[in-house]
């Protein structure tokens, strides 16, 4: 019988298996940051144990970072310690340090597949839940607790149990103004928040395939909002342009050997899967979250299930969800007034999702009574969208470009939303008091996010848009 | 080495939400500590205070429930992976968390900081919710080595699942650490047969 994608490269990397063990999983990098790391460090210490593959791990500064003045030091004193700690911590155990500064610093899940880390075929840990983008590649990517940073620290291995394998398939053309992230939320939306537990989920069907690199991280990013442990998606001819000629990418004889071995990484016709679900372009719309977990999600234009509609059980939750966000059910969300709107996180923030809100912003100006943040995810992202003028757009509509980090994604720096506020915002958690104490949280693709941007209202961007107009 | 669990006997604390997200149980800006302790303190901060830190309508400042068990809706600890929120709730005196359904990183945490999740039914859980409103004294019963949950008035009584392995661990405080340096040769011979 052949094999899926998942149990190709679980199979490679496989030191030891015991029957009633989980396996040995040996782990080709870790990427750490300031944030789940320093309790790891201290472990280590205590054991007396050195970091074991100093070079397979990978630490930049991206959580806690400001989004502005990055050049001076970081006021806020937990931060500035958490980073200070991890420069500390690196220096001792001989890891390289992508510090803010760094022309590699930036958010985690962007930072691995633009520097050519992330491969197909391999497998990534980071102490961050949305390890999961690096899928995206045909990859095995979790995100572990600090525990196990530690242990990856000290072995290079994971202890790890394999999970249950589903396929979901998109097929068909999308519409105009729908995107990868409307894909995903609309997943989820249909599968539940917990939908993916327990499942290892590789993404198919020749809409998956038509989408680019950006798009494929987008969409294994939010994998773990559906509780799925991993997303990945087969690599193709769009993988290997994506990753030839990057800074740690393979090179000449290398190069074609790994990419001899990444063509054979899919999963075969008559492969087993525990679970399929297929899924069709057409019916997605521009998604927009209007509850308080992602897979509270629906089309843009649709309005806010009834409560007598919910599952009975789930009605207490349900109700007390809308109270938090001052919705009420069977309301329309078309209209619905915003005070911010976040354009970034490890989700977004990737030189494609700039490219695509640039160009929607061409000649558009933002509503006064919005701010508007838009946050690269990475130093090279940031240069790129500054050698394309992307900047020169955003300040012709009334939006300054900030400085990589995770920012109002979750809020650890000063970029908080204020309480009671409404944000709509393209990073991948609408949680109570995610984006600041007592924020509320949209969650949208990035167009849609800049359609809100515009007009100041959760708005139909596909209205909005131009006949013919370039959008991605 | 992790804590060691056997068994617990305890009154629970009923907390019937679903899809409790570890940014409730532990919010964001309470992560930059560079320790595992004192997490406890700030354990479900925003539900259980206001901006001004006054206590709010919650649970864990009623004085009717306390315990060493926590009992949740379904989907407890999804989102984040942030292990903090397990220190959390071991911090602030839990050795027990119950739901009919957790979060696979959630799950991973608990069991490396001895806390135990315990996966019951839909079915099981309504009735420890029914038993503790209807007597916040009522107790239930956690075994790890038979491994079943018992609601000890009624004697009602249910199995759950765990791995082999993770319960060995918990039951005699091994560490996956020590584990896989057992097999430092098979990492060293995994490194060179993949270089070739």
């Amino acid at each position: 019988m052949g094999k899926t994608l998942f149990d190709k490269i679980w199979d490679a990397h496989v030191v030891s298996s015991k029957e009633g063990f989980p396996d040995v999983l040996y782990i080709d990098t870790q990427f750490i940051h300031e944030v789940t790391s320093p309790q790891a460090f201290d472990g280590l210490r205590k054991r007396g144990l050195p970091v074991f593959r100093p070079k397979q791990t990978v630490a930049t500064a991206d959580h806690n970072v400001p989004t502005w003045d990055q050049h001076l030091p970081i006021k806020e004193e937990l931060s500035r310690y958490q980073v200070d700690m991890l420069a500390k911590n690196c220096k001792e155990f001989g890891i390289e340090f992508y510090g803010l500064g760094h022309p590699y610093q930036g958010i985690v899940h962007i930072i691995g597949p633009e520097l050519g880390i992330t491969r197909p075929g391999g497998t990534y840990v980071c102490g961050d839940s949305h390890t999961s983008t690096h899928g995206a590649f045909g990859a095995i990517a979790f995100g572990i607790g600090t525990s196990q940073v530690e242990q990856v620290l000290a072995t290079q291995c994971l202890l790890q149990s394999r999970p249950k394998r589903m396929k979901i398939e998109v097929n068909g053309k999308l519409q105009k103004g729908v995107g990868a992230k409307d894909i995903i939320l609309y997943i989820i939306s249909q599968i539940s928040a917990a939908g993916g537990t327990g499942y290892a989920v590789e993404y198919a069907g020749d809409t998956i395939r038509s989408i680019s690199m950006e798009g494929r991280m987008t969409i294994c990013n939010m994998s773990i909002e559906m509780g799925a442990r991993c997303g990945l998606i087969a690599p193709d001819e769009t993988t290997f342009n994506y990753v030839k000629g990057r800074e740690f990418a393979p090179k000449g004889e290398e190069w074609d050997k790994a990419l001899a071995y990444w063509k054979t990484l899919y999963s075969d016709e008559d492969a087993q899967f525990d679970k399929v679900l297929s899924f069709r372009a057409e019916d997605i719309e521009p998604m927009i979250t209007y509850g308080t977990n992602p897979g509270m999600g629906i089309g843009v234009t649709q309005h806010v299930p009834n409560v007598h509609d919910i599952d009975a059980t789930e009605q207490l939750s349900y109700a007390n969800s809308l109270k938090y966000m001052g919705l009420h059910d069977d309301q329309s969300m078309l209209g619905q007034p915003i005070d911010y709107v976040f354009i970034g996180s490890c989700t977004n923030a990737r030189i494609e999702d700039l490219r695509q809100v640039a160009n929607f912003l061409k000649g558009r100006k933002k509503a006064d009574n919005v701010t508007v943040w838009i946050v690269p995810g990475s130093k090279q992202v940031q240069k790129q969208a500054l050698a394309e003028g992307l900047d020169k757009v955003f300040e012709a509509a009334g939006i300054p470009l900030r400085e990589p980090g995770c920012s109002a994604c979750l809020a650890m720096n000063e970029d908080k939303i204020p309480a009671g506020k409404y944000c709509v915002s393209t990073s991948n958690r609408n949680f109570e008091g995610r984006q600041g104490p007592n924020s509320r949280t949209f969650l949208a693709s990035p167009l849609t996010a800049a359609a809100a941007a515009v007009t100041g209202r959760i708005t139909d961007v596909r209205e909005l848009l131009e006949e013919g107009e370039l959008v991605s | 080495m992790t804590k060691i669990f056997k068994h617990v006997q305890s009154t629970v604390v009923p907390l019937p939400i679903e899809n409790i997200d570890t940014d409730q149980i532990i919010p964001a800006r309470f992560l930059k500590a560079t320790t595992r302790e004192g997490f406890g303190n700030n354990l479900f901060r925003d539900w259980r205070f206001d901006g001004e830190d006054n206590p709010k309508d919650f649970v864990l400042n009623h004085p009717t429930y306390s315990g060493k068990i926590l009992v949740a809706g379904k989907n407890f600890g999804c989102g984040s992976s942030r292990e903090h929120a397990a220190w959390a709730i071991v911090d602030y005196g839990f050795d027990v968390v119950v739901s009919s359904f957790f979060a696979d990183i959630f799950k991973g945490n608990a069991l490396n900081n001895g806390l135990l999740p315990v996966q019951v039914s839909e079915a099981f859980l309504q009735k420890i919710f029914d038993a503790v409103y209807a007597d916040p004294h009522a107790e239930v019963e956690v075994d790890l080595e038979s491994q079943t949950i018992k609601i000890s008035q009624t004697g009602e009584k249910e199995s759950f699942e765990i791995n082999p392995y993770k319960k060995a661990c918990l039951i005699n405080g091994y560490d996956d650490i020590d584990y896989i340096l057992s097999n430092k040769a098979a990492i060293e011979e995994y490194e060179l047969s993949s270089k070739s």
